[in-house]
């Protein structure tokens, strides 16, 4: 890739701040150039918060009529899925799921709400309820 | 590690560290799932880059890793007291500087802590061309994150660094064992072998539900621009390395490599332009899943050549 070519993109993920991709001169000396961003990252990388946007969106809805408990909606708040958060967790996956269930959620011993909480870095309070959100 | 190793002493670029260790890979782990999706790398796990080196430069490194997180953290402060230069394995997720949206669970990120302020790590960070920095707590976080490829605090550094590189003997030792790995490993998940294997599942992504196929696609352009250093899934990091070293053993094989790289590196940007372009589309129309198979195949058969070449340079 030629200095020339280095995409200057302004990912607006970067803020502002400048990623390093090697290309060449016009002699074709490699060297280090920042790179304000690559739109075909950028897309990359929204379309991956857009689908966890998505189910924590649908989460959210079903934990407000009642359906599932507000677990889901931080797991896919906190980018997280079944798997990585059994993996974080130590939980098996079939806990996780049971734990869906708003009657079984509310149930849960502070030890076991701990250790979601600590995985996502909230507060158990915080994980027990969902946030308000404009509608 | 090249900001480490010059720091005591031992003057060395980005892409030399990079090539000397063989970092150079490719491996598709359809069974190793990072959010939902399947592992794609372009380079050795951190472990295997500290290892390459250790052998081939003679050089020492220690890595520690801890279950307390405490002594973790006490470990890494006293270590930068003593003016040393500190690599660290880290999660992506708890890292205070990156952008939100770059902030996904992955735990194989590595990068430099070169001192302490008060509460906050000054730290070297290979996304971004500035120097960061992170508090204790955050620090904390992602050392100690839990879930697949878990860091445990890991924390390297040398003990005992080479004041001079015998580039005549190191180098093609390192360029050689990339070229076989990449042209011969006989495992199907990786090199070359695992691009054709990818690009025969992204076919298969045909039948697939369309969501998923869009994010498998989504998710391999990530893998090699948003976690490859240097763009291109490292390869032009690596050309960069054989023009340095072409140069410095005054061999003109590798430095018609390097150009040959660089070709490639291209032609993986156009790979990945070739799927931005597929996920744009719009709902009613289908994607070219054996277009953009074909690509990766032709990368492939690309990257042969380059690796047969580098098998003549000595």
């Amino acid at each position: 890739m030629k200095e020339q070519e280095v995409p200057q993109d302004n990912n607006s993920i970067y803020r502002g701040q400048k990623r390093a991709v090697y290309a060449t001169t016009e002699d074709g000396e490699y060297g280090v150039v920042a790179s304000s961003g690559w739109d075909v990252e950028e897309e990359a990388t929204q379309q991956a918060v857009a689908e966890l946007e998505r189910l924590a969106d649908e989460a959210y809805e079903m934990c407000q009529e009642g359906e599932v408990s507000p677990l889901e909606y931080h797991m896919y708040s906190k980018r997280l899925d079944l798997l990585s958060l059994s993996q974080a967790t130590g939980l098996f996956q079939w806990r996780i799921k049971r734990h869906f269930k708003s009657a079984t959620f509310a149930k849960l011993s502070d030890k076991i709400l701990e250790r979601y909480a600590d995985v996502m870095g909230i507060t158990v309070h915080t994980l027990k309820q969902l946030p308000k959100r404009e509608s | 590690m090249s900001t480490m190793l010059s720091h005591h002493g031992l003057m060395m670029s980005e892409p030399m560290a990079f090539g000397l260790s063989s970092a150079l890979n490719f491996a598709y782990l359809p069974f190793v799932k990072l959010a939902g999706m399947p592992l794609i790398a372009y380079r050795s796990i951190p472990k295997a880059i500290i290892k390459g080196l250790q052998k081939n430069l003679g050089l020492k490194m220690k890595i520690e890793t801890f279950s307390n997180q405490q002594k973790g953290q006490d470990r890494l402060d006293t270590l930068l007291e003593e003016g040393k230069i500190v690599g660290a394995q880290t999660s992506v997720f708890w890292l205070p500087y990156l952008p939100d949206e770059m902030r996904f669970h992955f735990n194989g990120h590595n990068l430099l802590v070169y001192g302490k302020e008060g509460e906050n790590y000054k730290i070297s960070d290979p996304v971004f061309e500035h120097v960061v920095e992170a508090n204790e707590q955050e620090f904390r976080k992602a050392r100690f994150a839990k879930g697949v490829m878990a860091p445990k605090g890991a924390i390297y550094y040398p003990t005992f660094v080479p004041q001079a590189i015998d580039y005549e003997r190191v180098v093609p030792k390192a360029i050689k064992a990339v070229a076989k790995r990449m042209l011969k490993t006989p495992v199907p998940i990786a090199g070359l072998k695992g691009m054709r294997y990818l690009a025969k599942n992204i076919r298969k992504l045909e039948s697939k539900d369309r969501r998923y196929a869009r994010l498998f696609l989504g998710h391999i352009v990530r893998m090699q621009e948003e976690i490859g250093t240097g763009g291109a899934g490292f390869r032009y990091i690596y050309a960069s390395f054989l023009q340095e070293t072409g140069k410095i053993l005054s061999n003109d094989t590798l430095l018609e490599a390097s150009d040959m790289m660089t070709e490639v590196g291209d032609s993986w940007r156009e790979f990945a332009l070739l799927i931005a372009k597929s996920i744009r589309s719009k709902k009613s129309e289908t994607v070219d899943f054996d277009a953009i198979a074909k690509k990766l195949e032709s990368i492939a058969d690309e990257e042969a050549v380059v690796y047969k070449k580098l098998l003549t340079a000595f």
